[in-house]
């Protein structure tokens, strides 16, 4: 088992001992490049794919076949069509997200982008090519960020999720812009936020223009998707659209704001959160400086709190939304990146915590990764 | 015609840091770097033509912003890459 980490300046790979108690550091790779996506081909577990740039220079991914210990750089990194002479065009500021496609289309990949937009590859990660329903869209104007309404790192395209049943069944997440559906591979798009808040919307029931920060399906359910957004914790079970509030379920004083959501390999019922501050001017740190999971087991009925080995006070740190992840194992790993740039996981779902590195610097992403 | 490469890109150039192209014009130029170190164009210019925000390129210690402008036979390029603070500390 791996952790493969993303960090502001490289990529690092954690690789754990059977017990997973032994954790070896591996890089850094790239060392100085703003990481923000690290992931494993679950299709082919040697090939693992990067979104990299060091800021001062255009952005591009790096695509390794030997399971990190070369990378080659993909020939045509994701960018927007030339815009007609004399019209304003888009420029991929970086790729954000990473997402393997179906395990049908042995060599499709999914990539989301700074500013919003949704690109795809059909040669592992090689040349890339607009998803033009999606980035035309003739709503795409009203649904994407505009670049005066960015948040503080850029209007993120994230969580793109392929349903492992129909490789034309995606979900998109937009930060801000909400959650989007096609049902025929990226050729059309439908909103799918009713139900979420959006206190800084003027119309509460607005059909879009929410901020999802990340949305998880269920494995053994994809019908089942688990969002941490900014506006609360939600859940929806297909094919109702309608997501429900489960995070009103949280302790008062912790609230259900947070980055990342996490969920259970073999249990729909079973989720994790890391909750932030998002009280007053949003600090986004851990609620009271006390960093802690917090887990349901019915489905968002009911939360526990689980801090047990992690730091009791004055801990300021914040888990970025690629930066929890659950592996397989059992029983369940469950896995977070900090700003602070340490690594923590418990062995046992959750229940206590170690620190598996420090001192790197801050963590964009964590994935887990199986032994190739 | 002579091009000064910046650290940054010497990756593409297998650590070069002064290496030869050619080109009537500054595209024409670019476009014959890309073609001996493929991809390195794409880091320097972005997708709708324009130069990327923390690259500059001067010839013959001229700053030229524009892909068109001309570029005399024997001139030196010198592209510039300004590792600027903030951004990316």
């Amino acid at each position: 088992m791996h952790l493969l980490i993303g960090t502001r300046k490289g990529a690092f790979i954690l690789d754990a001992d059977k017990s997973r108690r032994k954790w070896t550091m591996r890089g850094p790779m790239y060392l100085g490049h703003i990481v923000h996506h690290l992931v494993q081909d679950p299709r082919q577990r040697n090939v693992l794919l990067m979104s990299a740039h060091p800021g001062h220079l255009g952005p591009t991914l790096y695509r390794s076949t030997n399971f990190g210990k070369t990378w080659k750089e993909a020939k045509q990194p994701p960018a927007f069509a030339k815009a007609p002479e004399g019209e304003k065009g888009r420029v991929a500021k970086f790729a954000f997200w990473l997402t393997p496609g179906h395990s049908s289309e042995k060599n499709v990949w999914y990539a989301g982008t700074v500013p919003q937009g949704l690109f795809r590859s059909d040669d592992g990660g090689d040349t890339w090519q607009e998803v033009t329903g999606f980035n035309n869209h003739p709503m795409s104007s009203k649904w994407f960020a505009k670049d005066n309404e960015e948040p503080p790192d850029g209007a993120t395209t994230h969580s793109i999720l392929v349903d492992p049943r129909d490789a034309n069944h995606l979900y998109v997440g937009l930060s801000g812009g909400g959650v989007f559906e096609s049902t025929d591979c990226g050729a059309t798009w439908a909103p799918m936020n009713k139900g979420v808040d959006a206190e800084f919307l003027p119309d509460k029931d607005a059909e879009y223009g929410h901020d999802p920060h990340c949305v998880r399906f269920a494995a053994t359910n994809p019908d089942r998707l688990y969002m941490q957004n900014h506006c609360g914790i939600y859940r929806v079970d297909r094919p109702s659209r309608e997501w429900v509030r489960i995070g009103k379920k949280m302790p008062k004083k912790i609230g259900d704001i947070g980055f990342g959501i996490g969920v259970h390999p073999r249990d729909e019922k079973t989720a994790w959160v890391f909750p932030m501050d998002g009280t007053t001017v949003w600090p986004r740190t851990s609620p009271g400086g006390k960093p802690a999971m917090y887990v349901t087991r019915d489905a968002g009925k009911s939360w526990t709190r689980q801090d047990k080995g992690l730091p009791t006070e004055q801990a300021w740190w914040t888990v970025k939304r690629q930066a929890l992840a659950v592996d397989a194992c059992d029983p369940v790993g469950v896995y977070v990146g900090n700003t602070s740039g340490e690594v923590w996981g418990s062995r046992n779902e959750g229940e206590s915590w170690a620190c598996l590195a420090r001192h790197l610097q801050q963590i964009y992403s964590v994935e887990v990764a199986e032994t190739p | 015609m002579k091009v000064f490469v910046p650290t940054p890109l010497a990756s593409y150039t297998k650590n070069r840091r002064e290496v030869q192209a050619s080109g009537a014009t500054l595209g024409e130029t670019l476009a014959d770097l890309d073609r001996q170190f493929p991809g390195m164009r794409f880091r320097m210019i972005n997708e709708q033509g324009g130069v990327r925000e923390h690259i500059r390129f001067f010839v013959d210690c001229e700053l030229v912003n524009d892909l068109g402008a001309p570029i005399r036979e024997g001139a030196d390029l010198q592209i510039i890459c300004a590792i600027s603070g903030g951004v990316c500390d």
